[in-house]
């Protein structure tokens, strides 16, 4: 065996292995179109609350007002659908790129780990919004998708942990600071998955 | 130049049969359809080096259904993960020697 041989045998082997527990087809341009949906979605959200008057800022409503409360709702879901929609379609296109198949042992992995989290924070969430509870939801949502990226980093690159960590600290923060949750939703759902989509695009998709 | 030639195991001469190694030993276990998509074999290719580290006592088989879909799970045995353990070891060395 000469040396060469050896040597792509030993990058054979660890490419497979890397391959066959992490799920590296993620798509960085699908975190930058999720942190734009967000900036967009709080804008939206911005303009139903807060009216401008000859140079003014007012408040129109406050959260818990019930006439507010449907459309904000509404904005919120579909930039939520948007975003994970965006997400599957690019990191599916991503994996046919790759000749690899988007549905694995890995991410069957990865969404099951991120699945968790999640469908606890969305029950919980409702179970705020039930209760009246409108001041947490904000951080609540941050907290719980902070907890699922960290869960689910464990099965594909590991700087979805550290947006994980970021979003856990911002979550904490808007719990600290109530009245603030579209300022942490900004920087926590738009800039921050437009940082970390920007990363991941650089790092790994040239 | 002396290669210590008894350090490598036959069983892992085959490319295919370390390859299937290095996903088992990287994970709990592997189902059949997932490794053929992986590695880029056939099925009879696959099978046959299956059948041969199975036979070797590397690896263990977990037959079952998913509705009526056979899933057959392989399972990298602790024999078989010390023996490619040794085998990586081995290569290491080689390259060792190769540098004096």
């Amino acid at each position: 065996m000469k040396e060469d041989d050896i040597y792509s045998e030993l990058s054979s082997i660890r490419n497979l292995m890397e391959r066959s527990t992490k799920f590296i087809s993620l798509s960085g341009l699908s975190g930058i179109m999720a942190g734009i949906y967000a900036l967009i979605g709080a804008f939206i959200g911005y303009k139903l609350v807060y009216t401008e008057n000859s140079g003014l800022l007012f408040r129109d409503y406050y959260v818990n007002d019930p006439t507010i409360w449907w459309p904000l709702f509404l904005v919120a879901t579909v930039v939520l659908v948007l975003s994970l929609a965006t997400g599957v379609w690019l990191t599916v296109r991503q994996a046919r790129k790759k000749g690899e198949n988007f549905w694995n042992p890995v991410s069957r992995r990865l969404l099951i780990n991120l699945a968790f989290p999640l469908i606890t924070g969305g029950l919980y969430i409702i179970i705020l919004i039930s209760r009246g509870y409108f001041g947490m939801i904000a951080s609540s949502c941050l907290l719980f998708y902070g907890l699922a990226l960290v869960a689910g980093s464990h099965y594909t690159f590991s700087d979805v942990k550290w947006l994980g960590f970021c979003e856990i600290i911002l979550g904490l923060l808007a719990a600290l600071i109530p009245g603030y949750g579209l300022v942490f939703w900004i920087i926590g759902f738009g800039l921050l998955h437009i940082l970390y989509g920007s990363i991941m695009h650089f790092k790994y998709n040239q | 130049m002396k290669i210590s030639l008894e350090q490598f195991d036959k069983a892992f001469e085959n490319r295919i049969r370390l390859q299937i190694m290095s996903v088992l030993v990287a994970n709990d276990s592997y189902d059949f359809n997932s490794l053929k998509d992986l590695l880029n074999v056939t099925d009879g290719n696959l099978a046959s080096h299956l059948k041969a580290l199975e036979k070797e006592q590397y690896i263990t088989v977990n037959k079952s259904f998913i509705g009526r879909k056979p899933n057959t799970q392989y399972i990298a045995s602790k024999l078989g993960r010390e023996a490619f353990k040794k085998h990586l070891e081995a290569l290491e060395n080689l390259i060792k020697q190769q540098k004096h």
